[in-house]
């Protein structure tokens, strides 16, 4: 089975209704997307970022009312450095998208997503734990997996595997 | 008052902290505090080849080993475009259902003894250990199995092996009819459960809930039926799911899971295809012993594999597989090298656990066990 190339022409994807729903929303704040693996890949503008999940929640067409995760990818050194990663599900279609916000190294800063989905709490906290993102709106936004005075943020490429000594 | 509860509590099933702020016996707030059990496998994943984090998923959540692996070997073929014998398709469903009843046994025993039901425990415990022999057999471990490897299995298995698992699925319904005679007509099971704990289908939604925990709550969706996996497709069975949002209603889904899951495992041994165990892939799946004897290409292949990997085409791919527990993902970015540029395991029990609030506040104290022990937490999994 070989694969077949990475689709990132807007274009060519607006078909799928998740993302045509977004370009008939706000082209704007839609910055690319990829078709890969079977798996469709949304970037959005981080202004636009909880906005856009509600659309996709509540719109009838769409569905996607489930949020499975939220992580993020540290590209260090390069820049716009993190990108975090949000997975929704429609339980009724049965369907996943990937949204995906570029965040640079001087203000990695986001818009939470508990107003919409309580769950993305415990996500997003593990999220500021490890890579240091920040999500403002949060109401608990404190570390969850590493000790109250741990110093730097361990998922982090910079960060050495075996830790400081 | 605040009452602390934990890490080293028996009924919190591992090393969960629960800070309880209480009016009398009512509980008015609820805080769980986890990442005691916390090893960073996520950062450990990022220095290692991709077919050296087979061993660290099982780690995750030692009560089901091979789901873990399953999860983790489907995300890297799908980023490689491996395609996978039948035969190794069938004894990964047959070794996930198997890892299933095993869970689902330790979760019966440990929650009915929570609630004081000390007998059920010896019986699942019976059980599990014919199925953790089993596993031995097959892998040559019993908890940390890592039998599935990145294009296949491990090795063929043993002689013997498919009557052993069939006597075994021949007599489990009965060994289920026991445990039910223990609990569910049980007056003081059914005191202790019904009502307790309630969690409505859209706050199990909200709050990112899966599994049987999202089942209990009448939101109908089990990932092996509806967005299908390593051959689930070929495989008939039902879903369970209750209406009740309630203790008890988890625990009929759980117990109806059992006998499911069984059907399942019939019908992989009814319907096990012939031929190879592993992908024709020379460059990513070892060759076998013999070869590497005779062929002067098996040699050298299996030297490349081990002293520096294999590249995987750069991507990402989120797989996501019914645990036990609900939603397993791995969320996994190749770039191109040998080793996964970002491991990330989207634990059910991480989500599952942010229900106990919901479930738990206006309550009372003795409820918060039978809540904890019905939404099946797993610490290793939640800490990672």
């Amino acid at each position: 089975m070989a694969l077949a190339p990475a689709i990132t022409d807007l274009e060519q994807l607006k078909g799928h209704p998740a993302l045509a729903r977004l370009l008939a929303w706000n082209a704007s704040a839609v910055t690319g997307a990829k078709f890969d693996r079977d798996e469709m890949t949304i970037y959005i503008d981080r202004s636009n970022l909880r906005e856009a999940c509600a659309l996709l929640r509540d719109d009838a067409e769409c569905t996607f009312n489930y949020l499975s995760d939220v992580t993020c990818v540290d590209w260090y050194p390069a820049e716009p450095r993190f990108e975090v990663v949000y997975h929704l599900l429609s339980i009724s279609k049965k369907e996943r998208v990937r949204l995906k916000v570029r965040l640079d190294s001087a203000s990695p800063v986001v818009e939470s997503l508990t107003s919409l989905w309580p769950g993305a709490n415990y996500f997003e906290r593990e999220v500021f734990d490890l890579f240091g993102i920040r999500f403002t709106g949060h109401p608990y936004l404190r570390r969850l997996l590493m000790p109250e005075d741990w110093e730097g943020h361990p998922l982090r490429k910079d960060y050495p595997v075996e830790g400081y000594r | 008052m605040i009452l602390n509860m934990g890490p080293q509590h028996p009924s919190t099933h591992g090393v969960l902290r629960v800070l309880l702020e209480i009016d009398g016996e009512t509980i008015v707030r609820i805080m769980p505090d986890i990442g005691f059990l916390h090893t960073g496998i996520e950062k450990t994943c990022e220095a290692k080849f991709y077919q050296q984090v087979v061993p660290l998923t099982d780690r995750i959540d030692y009560l089901c080993p091979m789901t873990n692996n399953l999860a983790y070997v489907l995300a890297v073929e799908k980023l490689l475009g491996l395609e996978i014998p039948p035969k190794a398709q069938w004894m990964r469903v047959l070794m996930n259902e198997l890892t299933r009843i095993n869970s689902h046994l330790v979760w019966l025993g440990t929650h009915a003894m929570d609630i004081g039901a000390l007998t059920v425990f010896l019986y699942c415990f019976r059980e599990r250990e014919e199925i953790l022999n089993m596993f031995e057999m097959i892998s040559g471990q019993r908890m940390m199995t890592s039998y599935f490897r990145i294009g296949g299995l491990a090795l063929e298995p043993p002689l013997g092996f498919f009557e052993r698992v069939r006597e075994f699925a021949g007599r489990f319904p009965d060994k289920v009819d026991e445990y039910e005679n223990l609990l569910t007509g049980n007056p003081i099971w059914m005191m202790r459960t019904k009502g307790v704990a309630q969690l409505s289908a859209e706050d199990a939604i909200a709050l990112g809930a899966s599994g049987p925990t999202l089942r209990g709550s009448g939101v109908d969706i089990d990932l092996r039926r509806d967005m299908p996996y390593s051959g689930y497709e070929n495989f008939k069975f039902k879903v369970p799911v209750a209406q009740e949002c309630d203790v008890f209603a988890r625990y009929m889904c759980r117990v109806r899971e059992l006998r499911e899951s069984n059907e399942i495992v019939k019908q992989a041994l009814d319907g096990m295809p012939e031929g190879p165990i592993k992908a024709d892939a020379p460059g990513i799946v070892l060759p076998d012993r013999e070869k590497m004897k005779t062929q002067m290409e098996a040699l050298i292949y299996h030297f490349k594999i081990i002293t520096e990997g294999f590249a995987v085409p750069a991507g990402e791919v989120y797989q996501a597989v019914e645990s036990p527990r609900g939603e397993m993902g791995y969320y996994i970015v190749s770039d191109g090298t040998a080793k996964p540029y970002r491991v990330h395991m989207r634990a059910a029990c991480l989500a599952n656990l942010q229900t106990l609030p919901k479930m738990c506040e206006g309550r009372l104290i003795a409820d918060v066990v039978a809540a904890i022990g019905s939404i099946d937490i797993v610490l290793g999994e939640i800490d990672r």
